[in-house]
């Protein structure tokens, strides 16, 4: 069963205007549990938008986002961050941890807010911290740990909620090489052994070699997924 | 909830000079506001016990025409009646009774209009405080001779000193001047000038001796109770005894007084909310700051899971986080202070004798009733969760998109 599909996806900024950019411009797409894979493609080409409107984060301008069989382009805001709180993981950038909790109460938190019981939550956020190698780290805020250590707390608190699916924007971009072999291991290990689904961008070639299936943008359009091998542009 | 408070708490001290400095800022208008009230209230508190415990009492009866027409005639018709009745009840501490004629006092400096009171030095003393407050001399006890006791203010304006010779012309009960010299056996210094100037004393047999009276006459009884709340249900019980007399409780002889107490009272209420305006300004604007530095992370809540209520609820909750921490501290200072002057007094030498025309003293003793604090606390509270409401709709404005957008 697919967990993603879209139908027909635009995006389009500006439209009707000389200012017009097609950030997505009809793109079809299936993604089924259990998938590794990394979205690939110059700046600009429509990573990002498309991870951004798969996650509910942004609405398309035409087309359609079904997760797990259900469209999510007719639910409202208040709908959609609870959506996103049930059924999507996050990895950014920038790590986007919150400043103020310590890496246990980091991965925690999203648990709370699905009002899981102490119990659960405890129990979890300990096996993650330690499937991300950071059990020794726990009480430690975001500002006393490296930045790969940093992400791989972002990576637990994705699972946290026990997600249908992580989504990880350029997750390797600010890491060093050793930090973003640790991450990759980290993930992968997550997908073969929980089959956990996860879905990147990225530049890093290094991401682009351990992924199963890579699809390729450019202006908005696929023109190349490796599932299929078959070139769409 | 517990999640949020959590948060709040911890975000509160992200910045802790900011954080400081706005809850300093409330304990300091909150104290500064108190103390202010608090004196006003010593003072105007001051001002009334003042003026009950020398002039007032808490009670005060005269013939119903005395107060319109001031003359010998028209004293208290049914004064045993009253008296007994006073006697026996548990309620009254002490009472006076007086006889008044007004008078013109005059000596080799000037002449000026006084009221000479006569009373009995035994029951005077329970009633009103000015036998204990002389500066010079005695209190209607040394002389044989009729002599009199005058206020510093009237000594001053006719030259007089201890022992000088002071003349008094008055009427007696048929209409005749009579003009009789007294020696001044004692001079009481107030804080009131007013009395100082115009009140002066004389044993009460005397003045009914030089009058001619056949019968002891009052025209005033001041009567001094063991609490002033019950000052109007004793009023009522003794006006049901009396027909012919006038009861009046002390903010009835003296509204200025009563007046002065409530206009106190909203005045205070007045300046507490301008102080908490200022400050809500100042809230406002930290917790601002705070909302806009922390958008981009506010929109990764959001992208994570916060919904709106709870984002709301946590601008909310850091903002009366911040009222909860400095309006208890900055009332605990104010109650300090203001229990410390109470009890040790804050003193205006420099403006004493501005205050002393106003009836009071040149140490002021700070006061503040408890409810005070609960309605500032209540007022603090409030203008807290109003000023929280802004910034945390401007945290609701934040788009998880766009904060994303700007890494």
């Amino acid at each position: 069963m697919n967990v993603i599909e879209t139908t027909n996806l635009k995006k389009f900024y500006n439209e009707g205007t000389e200012l017009e950019v097609r950030a997505l411009n009809d793109v079809n797409l299936s993604i089924k549990q259990g998938e590794f894979t990394a979205i690939v493609g110059p700046s600009g080409s429509g990573k990002t938008t498309l991870l951004n409107i798969i996650g509910g984060l942004d609405t398309p301008t035409y087309g359609k986002i079904f997760i797990d069989g259900k469209d999510i382009s007719k639910l409202n805001e208040n709908q959609l961050i609870d959506f996103r709180l049930h059924h999507i993981g996050f990895v950014f950038q920038a790590y986007n941890l919150i400043p103020v909790l310590s890496a246990y109460e980091n991965t925690e938190l999203i648990m709370l807010l699905q009002n899981k019981p102490e119990q659960e939550r405890r129990k979890r956020v300990i096996n993650l911290l330690k499937a991300v190698g950071l059990e020794k780290q726990i009480d430690k805020r975001p500002a006393q740990m490296s930045g790969g250590q940093q992400q791989r707390v972002a990576v637990a608190r994705a699972l946290a909620s026990k997600p249908k699916f992580i989504l990880a924007d350029e997750p390797t971009a600010n890491l060093d090489s050793k930090s973003t072999a640790q991450l990759l291991d980290i993930m992968k290990k997550l997908n073969e052994e929980e089959g956990m689904t996860f879905i990147f961008s990225t530049h890093d070639q290094r991401v682009i070699d351990r992924a199963k299936r890579v699809i390729t943008l450019d202006d908005g359009k696929i023109i190349q997924d490796t599932s299929t091998l078959k070139e769409t542009y | 909830m517990k999640t949020i408070l959590k948060v709040a708490w911890r975000n509160l001290w992200r910045n802790k000079l900011r954080t400081s400095v706005i809850i300093f800022s409330i304990i300091l208008g909150l104290w500064g506001s108190m103390f202010f009230m608090g004196m006003m209230n010593g003072m105007n508190e001051n001002r009334i016990s003042s003026a009950i415990n020398t002039y007032l009492a808490h009670i005060q009866i005269h013939h119903s025409n005395y107060l319109d027409n001031p003359i010998i005639n028209n004293n208290i018709q049914d004064v045993d009646k009253i008296a007994s009745f006073l006697r026996k009840d548990k309620r009254i501490e002490a009472f006076s009774k007086r006889s008044i004629i007004d008078a013109m006092a005059s000596t080799s400096k000037g002449s000026t209009g006084i009221k000479l009171i006569g009373v009995d030095k035994n029951s005077e003393v329970k009633v009103s405080s000015i036998p204990t407050k002389l500066s010079e001399g005695s209190y209607l006890s040394k002389y044989k001779k009729p002599s009199v006791v005058i206020g510093k203010k009237l000594a001053d304006k006719l030259g007089l000193k201890l022992k000088s010779k002071i003349k008094l012309s008055f009427q007696n009960l048929s209409g005749d001047v009579l003009s009789y010299a007294f020696r001044v056996e004692g001079i009481y210094k107030l804080n009131n000038s007013m009395i100082e100037r115009s009140n002066v004393f004389i044993k009460k047999s005397d003045l009914k001796e030089i009058l001619n009276l056949p019968q002891d006459i009052t025209h005033q009884i001041l009567i001094k109770l063991e609490d002033i709340k019950q000052s109007e249900d004793v009023k009522k019980d003794l006006q049901a005894i009396t027909s012919a007399d006038k009861v009046q409780t002390w903010d009835e002889v003296a509204p200025e007084l009563g007046y002065a107490q409530e206009t106190m009272s909203t005045f205070a209420y007045i300046f507490m909310a301008i102080i908490l305006v200022a400050l809500s300004f100042a809230i406002i604007n930290t917790m601002l700051m705070a909302v806009l530095e922390r958008q981009r992370e506010l929109g990764i809540m959001m992208a994570v899971g916060f919904n709106k209520t709870k984002l709301f609820l946590m601008i909310m909750t850091e903002t009366l986080l911040i009222a909860l921490i400095a309006a208890p501290l900055g009332l605990l200072i104010s109650f300090l202070t203001i229990h410390y002057f109470e009890q040790h007094g804050l003193q205006f030498l420099s403006v004493a004798q501005g205050m002393e025309y106003f009836g009071v003293g040149a140490t002021v003793y700070t006061k503040l009733e408890p409810q005070y604090y609960w309605v500032i606390l209540l007022m603090t509270l409030f203008t807290a969760f109003i000023s929280a409401v802004f910034p945390a709709k401007k945290a609701l404005n934040t788009k998880p998109i766009e904060a994303i957008r700007e890494i």
